[in-house]
């Protein structure tokens, strides 16, 4: 069966390295990966998606509404916006970190307030929460926040963290390493005390 | 373990990998999304010379010489670079190669990263020249390879169309190693390389006889395959990535013609296929070109009559359009969430040089690349944008009719970036001072290609494989054009910013060019030093700074902030804030 990541955030949170690390230690594991990211206009400070589709034959890299068995969400109003695309069982991993768009500062439009997110906690029925941002900052580096929502990734999906790991010594560079390692290991365990509530996708 | 071939790459990285194994020795591109990656990953490779052209058309002409100079070589553009190179695209369809030549073309349906979605698979049966199409990351690489052999069996260049969901998705690919090239001897042969019309005349007919053969060729070629289903009630044609998003809807279910010689198309296959099986479906992304040439086969098809002819497909438009079944809803989803459009960094520094124009509130002709950003709010700068070097053009155009009906209220000002500006402004600027007219031209010099991710361009000093180049000066070059007022400007000093727009307004006979001058802050070591803060005593909450649009300067518990996370020190909030409540950390 083919499973659907989609990964939503903000450009320069580093979404593109985290579905690198993803595919790559995907591929390591022995299933045909797709993937599909945007360049370009797409990137600079605007919401921005990453889809990786992993099975042992897959086609198309695009996730479609209702498809995607996991929600990586980088930013909580970027969850908001791409939640149609979640699954009924699927798992949302969620970033407690907001990023408030221009449209909220100059624009006259409004960030969604608590109420929003509460029902967000009440639809789905799958759910890890992590404030990655400060998670990554005490590992020593707060650029490697998408390496932590990748660690809650390996564990929400099962799958193997040695290979991760490995993936991570090959792409990251040396001095990033450690603090790499290290959130990646943090995520999962986050992940892991989360169990009950995550369901298999 | 074993070492293994797979990988996993993008579409593009795939293509320069299959150019490589054909033993390519030359490679030209200007950047432009989603093609840029293809011209990188070129110049990884130390076997390839690999160059930035200053525009597609260059880069064309370039790589043709480098094919009748005997060498593989290649020249890869997005699908509006394809009409900047058209001149070149369209007669070297009648000169043919000597070393094999392929030309890709990226296009953009949806238009992620573009000005318009127009569908370049039309431009092979214009050029008459043979068109590949590959639908993943392996068939980019092994069609790339197969471009080449066809190149020079048929003696014609090669169009290979991709879209970005091929160029920017990443799949496995078995890489195999290179084959060496041996360069093939040049022998002057001026009625196959001059068109002059005698020649091209004679070359005409050559084109066609080529094409005969081709058209032989394509009903063989492996790559166009039909995988046949057990029903055979429903038939689709179909190519590229929609090949991929019919299989995600049908799976085996469906009979699949999978064409990847889209030109010319292979008659006896079609026709094979359309006479066995009951029902025939063309699916195709944006123009009914497959359809349209199957139904002048003859053959009743279905395409865009149920399908849009507008953005991308996915599975389940095809299978609605197709079955009629509609795809199920999960989570419901929000309708009015604030809107996130992407927007200049902070630190940028076109952010100024804009709040400088507004201003003016003159009329602003805008150009392709980040700055292009400046339409949106809360800046508003903008009054067009229409393709690479039209903010000069269009302001000359906008000027003469100004002056000639004695509008004189509204200041006319053109906007273009170092890179576009080498691309195609020069010729622009020429005309303005050989036709006189006296716009201010305003060129946001931030020393790299930034939009398309920070290529070197001709004023940088760096080259395609990060070698040193020479750097071209734009001001001595609008200097050497004509333009007697050129000023250099700092682009964080708004000071010096708005009396250089006023010198050039107020000139009234003459143009003016204004080069602002600032590295572009995601350049590595390019960061200003230090940050600002906002004094809330001296803050009047008046929301002035708010109207640069920079994403550092927020409102959090009714006051006006700027995040130390995200601010680099440019300054220019400092500068606007008339209470000097924007005082810089540390001082």
């Amino acid at each position: 069966m083919t499973r659907s990541i989609l990964i939503a955030g903000v450009g320069g949170q580093g979404i593109i390295l985290a579905g690198k690390v993803i595919s790559n230690a995907l591929l390591k594991s022995g299933y045909d990966v797709k993937m599909s990211e945007l360049h370009g206009m797409s990137q600079r400070g605007g919401s921005v998606t990453s889809q990786i589709r992993f099975g042992k034959k897959t086609h198309t890299p695009l996730i479609e509404k209702g498809d995607a068995d996991i929600l990586l969400a980088f930013e909580k109003l970027e969850a908001l916006r791409y939640i149609d695309y979640l699954s009924q069982d699927g798992t949302l991993i969620l970033n407690d970190f907001e990023i408030p768009p221009m449209s909220t500062i100059v624009g006259g439009q409004t960030y969604p307030g608590e109420e929003m997110f509460d029902e967000l906690n009440d639809k789905v029925e799958s759910l890890v929460v992590l404030d990655a941002a400060e998670i990554a900052k005490e590992n020593g580096n707060i650029r490697a926040q998408n390496i932590v929502l990748v660690g809650a990734l390996v564990k929400a999906l099962d799958l193997d963290k040695d290979i991760f790991e490995e993936t991570i010594r090959e792409v990251v560079p040396e001095r990033f390493l450690e603090v790499n390692l290290k959130s990646l290991n943090s995520g999962w365990s986050i992940a892991k005390a989360n169990e009950p509530k995550l369901v298999k996708a | 373990m074993p070492r293994t071939n797979k990988v996993i790459m993008t579409g593009n990285e795939g293509m320069a990998r299959g150019a490589y194994e054909s033993g390519a020795t030359f490679a030209s591109a200007y950047p432009g999304t989603p093609s840029t990656e293809i011209l990188e990953n070129l110049a990884s490779y130390d076997e390839i010379y690999a160059e930035w052209a200053p525009n597609e058309k260059v880069a064309l002409e370039s790589a043709i010489g480098a094919s009748l100079a005997g060498a593989r070589s290649i020249a890869s553009m997005k699908h509006v670079g394809v009409n900047v190179a058209l001149d070149p695209f369209m007669a070297f369809a009648y000169t043919g190669v000597n070393g094999g030549l392929v030309v890709i073309s990226a296009d953009d349906p949806g238009m992620h990263s573009s000005q318009n979605e127009q569908d370049n698979r039309n431009l092979a049966p214009f050029a008459k020249i043979p068109m590949l199409e590959p639908s993943d990351s392996q068939e980019s690489k092994i069609l790339m390879k197969k471009a080449f052999e066809i190149s020079e069996e048929f003696d014609t260049p090669v169009l290979f169309r991709v879209t970005t969901r091929i160029s920017h998705s990443r799949s496995i690919v078995e890489k195999e190693e290179r084959n060496e090239y041996k360069l093939k001897s040049y022998t002057k042969d001026p009625q196959k390389y001059c068109m002059v019309p005698a020649n091209a005349r004679r070359r005409r007919l050559i084109v066609e006889e080529n094409m005969k053969g081709l058209k032989e060729y394509t009903n063989n070629f492996k790559y166009n395959r039909i995988e046949w289903s057990k029903s055979k009630d429903i038939g689709i044609i179909t190519s590229g990535v929609s090949y991929q998003y019919v299989k995600e809807a049908f799976g085996d279910s469906v009979n699949i013609l999978k064409l990847t010689m889209t030109y010319p198309l292979p008659e006896k296959l079609i026709s094979d296929f359309c006479e066995k099986v009951e029902k025939v479906y063309v699916v195709e992304e944006l123009d009914p070109y497959l359809e349209t040439q199957i139904k002048a086969m003859g053959f009743d098809v279905t395409g865009k009559e149920i399908m849009p002819d507008i953005g991308e497909l996915t599975p389940s438009i095809i299978k609605e359009a197709i079955t009629g079944e509609t795809k199920e809803k999960a989570h419901e989803g929000y309708d009015s969430l604030p809107i996130r459009p992407p927007i200049m960094c902070a630190g940028c520094p076109h952010r100024g040089v804009y709040h400088a124009i507004t201003k003016l509130k003159g009329v602003v002709t805008g150009d392709i690349g980040c700055y292009s950003l400046g339409l949106a709010p809360p800046l508003s700068a903008l009054d067009s944008v229409v393709c690479m070097g039209a903010g000069v053009s269009m302001a000359h155009g906008f000027k003469k009719v100004y002056e000639d009906n004695d509008i004189q209220d509204k200041p006319v000002i053109g906007v273009i970036g170092d890179s576009t500006f080498l691309h195609s402004g020069v010729t622009s600027l020429m005309n303005i001072v050989y036709n006189e007219s006296n716009p201010t031209i305003v060129i946001l010099d931030n020393r790299t290609t930034a939009m398309t991710g920070h290529q070197p361009n001709f004023a940088v000093g760096k080259n395609a494989k990060g070698g040193d180049a020479p750097q071209i000066q734009i001001d001595s070059l609008c200097r050497s054009l004509g333009i007697k007022n050129v000023f250099n400007v700092d682009a964080y000093d708004l000071e010096e910013i708005e009396a250089a727009l006023k010198k050039g307004i107020d000139l009234k006979d003459e143009p003016a060019v204004i080069v602002a001058r600032r590295p572009c802050v995601l350049l590595k070591g390019q960061k200003p030093s230090g940050q600002y803060a906002i004094n809330q005593d001296k803050c009047t909450q008046c929301k002035l700074c708010l109207r640069i649009g920079c994403p550092s300067i927020q409102i959090e518990d009714d006051n006006i902030i700027i995040d130390e996370a995200s601010c680099v020190g440019c300054s220019v909030c400092s500068q606007v804030c008339n209470f000097e409540a924007i005082e810089k950390v540390g001082e």
